[in-house]
């Protein structure tokens, strides 16, 4: 036994080695060894296979399939209160009856069993299994090839994948690092822009592959520009690294202390990022001052900000927050959508922390995404931030296939505001004394 | 190997609430997964908390009644079962209900969905709706945008179109008389698919 085990594990370690530097090194220098297409390319194959099992055995799947476009519970009606109530209005008058309480419960119920919002705060339900157990709250047994499949399929991500792309981020983010703050030993230059540009793109795309990401890039041609600023919806950190591996971009965000910390003054001693600390958040002045001083500079690279303020679950756009709209300069949207069918890239971060997250994500079968570069706008004549940023909202739920909506993404954690209930009772109030109150 | 969310429901419960509420078998699974994705608690029962927690109903006028709908007298926590039947009474209507206990009433007959509206109104349930409590249904529906006293005449000739007895308040038979030509039916139901 103890023969066995001294003989495997050099086998091992040179086995692990190997492909560590067949995946790493051609990442390094932005051209691919084709594994990972052979990868994914039998793992649809199996996927597909397993669908078809699932098909073929449960009569049920395919009337799910026809049936449910929108995968909805329910098929809302969609009257409006003018419609239902508001009809009296111009026969009677106005009046109130008893019966106007139906219109609310309805309405009520409805969104108890299916609302717009709390969904988006939660993975996307996938219609057809992708042999994670995570992924699919329907399931039941259906045959023992199906579960050998699985099986196998665990020992294969737990066993083989995950200490593959552990090591891999490991090294990618100790080799930033290392050389950003190499680089940062230069002397301003162009030289040493271009150096942390390559720096910053390498540990990226070491860190992409890390996570077996196959990122699709579309309309290049519109890539955010230096002096301008990015946006883009959010639904996990991992959207940073899928932007940064095809461009240089300038971060934003918070202070943090732990490995955060050291990553963050390790990249600014390359290339200037914001960071803010916590209580600088708050002044909202200080903030859009900090953030104009650096789009004025054309030659610092573009600022790439995630207006929804929180992780989004990919199905939808929520409410984009006005302060990146006021900063001025030039806007280069881009929309991000993850293919479900290979693992679920939405952060709940609610449900999970940043550890078990990547853990969760180490673990899926890849990360599979398509990035749209939208083309450059700016504010135009008349209109205010608020218009501009649900201008652009719109364009990027509409390249990426998404349903925009105009609730606020931090309904995750707040109250909705007490102003949408009063707006509705004021509808209701003006259809109950109508035109002619002479109550 | 079973999913989380429905391995905690045994196919006991789903037969036993598919007689009482009419659903079918997949209906209760998906709205099962709801009321596991709602109950942050995971304690298996709906707090009112849980419910408010949802932007759309927190907008609501009578969002607070329709909670309150759902938790029987006096307690502060509704299981599955009582969820699927305060749900039940908005099922469409169906002419041939088959494996329904043919002596109960179904959940969702007009006169239990004219039973639900009635008790949105009537707070204490002593089965009257009193001119107190329409006045509180009316102001939660219209805010601060009328009058109190435009709002007491609204009541009070609203009670006198309805009542019947001269007690001054609407007995549930005078609520379901006055809304004899109204179609319930049709108003206070939701088509669930599938």
């Amino acid at each position: 036994m103890e023969g066995v085990g001294a003989a495997v594990l050099p086998v091992v370690q040179v086995f692990f080695l190997t492909l560590l530097l067949l995946i790493m090194l051609p990442a390094m220098f932005g051209f691919s060894l084709g594994i990972t297409e052979t990868y994914m390319k039998i793992l649809i194959k199996t996927l597909k296979w397993a669908t078809l099992k699932i098909q073929k055995s449960v009569e049920e799947e395919s009337k799910l399939k026809s049936s449910s476009s929108s995968n909805g519970l329910i098929q809302r009606d969609d009257s409006s209160l003018e419609k239902e109530i508001g009809e009296r209005r111009r026969n009677r008058g106005g009046e109130f009856i008893l019966s106007d309480v139906f219109y609310f419960s309805r309405k009520g119920i409805e969104s108890i069993v299916e609302d717009e919002v709390t969904q988006r705060f939660t993975s996307e339900e996938l219609v057809s299994w992708n042999l994670l157990t995570r992924t699919n709250n329907n399931f039941q047994y259906i045959s023992m090839k199906l579960t050998v499949l699985w099986v196998i399929g665990v020992a294969v991500r737990y066993g083989i994948l995950l200490p593959l792309r552990v090591s891999l981020t490991a090294i990618g983010l100790s080799w930033l690092v290392i050389s950003t703050t190499v680089v940062g030993f230069l002397p301003n230059c162009w030289l040493k822009n271009w150096l942390s540009e390559l720096v910053h793109v390498m540990c990226y795309r070491i860190c992409a592959r890390g996570l077996s990401a196959t990122i699709h890039y579309h309309n290049r041609q519109n890539k955010p520009k230096k002096g301008g600023i990015c946006v883009a919806n959010h639904t996990s950190p991992i959207d940073v690294v899928i932007l940064a591996n095809d461009g240089g971009y300038a971060m934003v965000g918070q202070v943090h202390g732990g490995l955060m910390g050291v990553l963050q003054r390790a990249m600014v001693r390359a290339c200037p990022h914001i960071w803010f600390e916590r209580a600088e958040m708050k002044d909202r002045h200080l903030v859009t001052q900090r953030l104009r001083d650096h789009v004025k500079d054309k030659k610092k690279l573009p600022i790439l900000i995630f207006p929804e303020g929180t992780c989004i679950n990919n199905t939808s756009v929520m409410m984009f927050k006005k302060g990146s709209f006021e900063i001025g300069g030039t806007i280069y949207p881009v929309a991000i959508k993850y293919d479900p069918q290979f693992g679920d890239a939405f952060w709940n971060s609610a449900k999970y922390n940043m550890v078990s997250y990547l853990l969760r994500m180490m673990t899926s079968w890849a990360i599979v995404c398509n990035v749209w570069y939208l083309p450059p706008v700016t504010q135009q004549e008349g209109e205010d931030a608020v218009q501009f940023a649900n201008r652009v909202k719109s364009a990027i739920a509409h390249q990426g296939g998404l349903l925009d909506l105009a609730w606020d993404g931090g309904l995750k954690r707040a109250k909705v505001k007490e102003t949408y209930k009063q707006e509705q009772q004021k509808k209701y109030s003006s259809m109950v004394v109508g035109d002619d109150s002479s109550e | 190997m079973g999913s989380r969310a429905s391995s905690l429901l045994r196919e006991e419960d789903i037969e036993e609430i598919k007689k009482e509420t009419g659903f079918s078998h997949s209906q209760i699974t998906r709205l099962y997964s709801r009321f596991h994705s709602l109950d942050k608690g995971e304690n298996g029962a709906l707090s009112r908390e849980d419910f408010q927690r949802i932007p759309e109903l927190a907008i609501n006028p009578l969002g607070d009644r329709i909670i309150n709908a759902f938790f029987p007298e006096g307690e502060d926590q509704v299981n599955f079962r009582g969820f699927m039947r305060t749900l039940a009474h908005f099922r469409p209507v169906e002419d041939n209900e088959k494996n329904k206990d043919p002596t109960a009433e179904p959940l969702n007959s007009r006169n239990n969905k004219l039973l639900f509206a009635f008790r949105l109104y009537d707070l204490d349930r002593d089965d009257k709706i009193s001119r107190d409590e329409l006045l509180q249904v009316l102001r939660m529906m219209v805010g601060v945008n009328i009058s109190d006293e435009q709002l007491g005449s609204i009541a009070d000739r609203t009670i006198q179109e309805a009542d019947t007895n001269g007690d001054m308040s609407i007995s549930f038979s005078e609520f379901i008389k006055v809304l004899e030509k109204v179609d319930v039916e049709q108003k206070m139901s939701i088509r669930f698919l599938h």
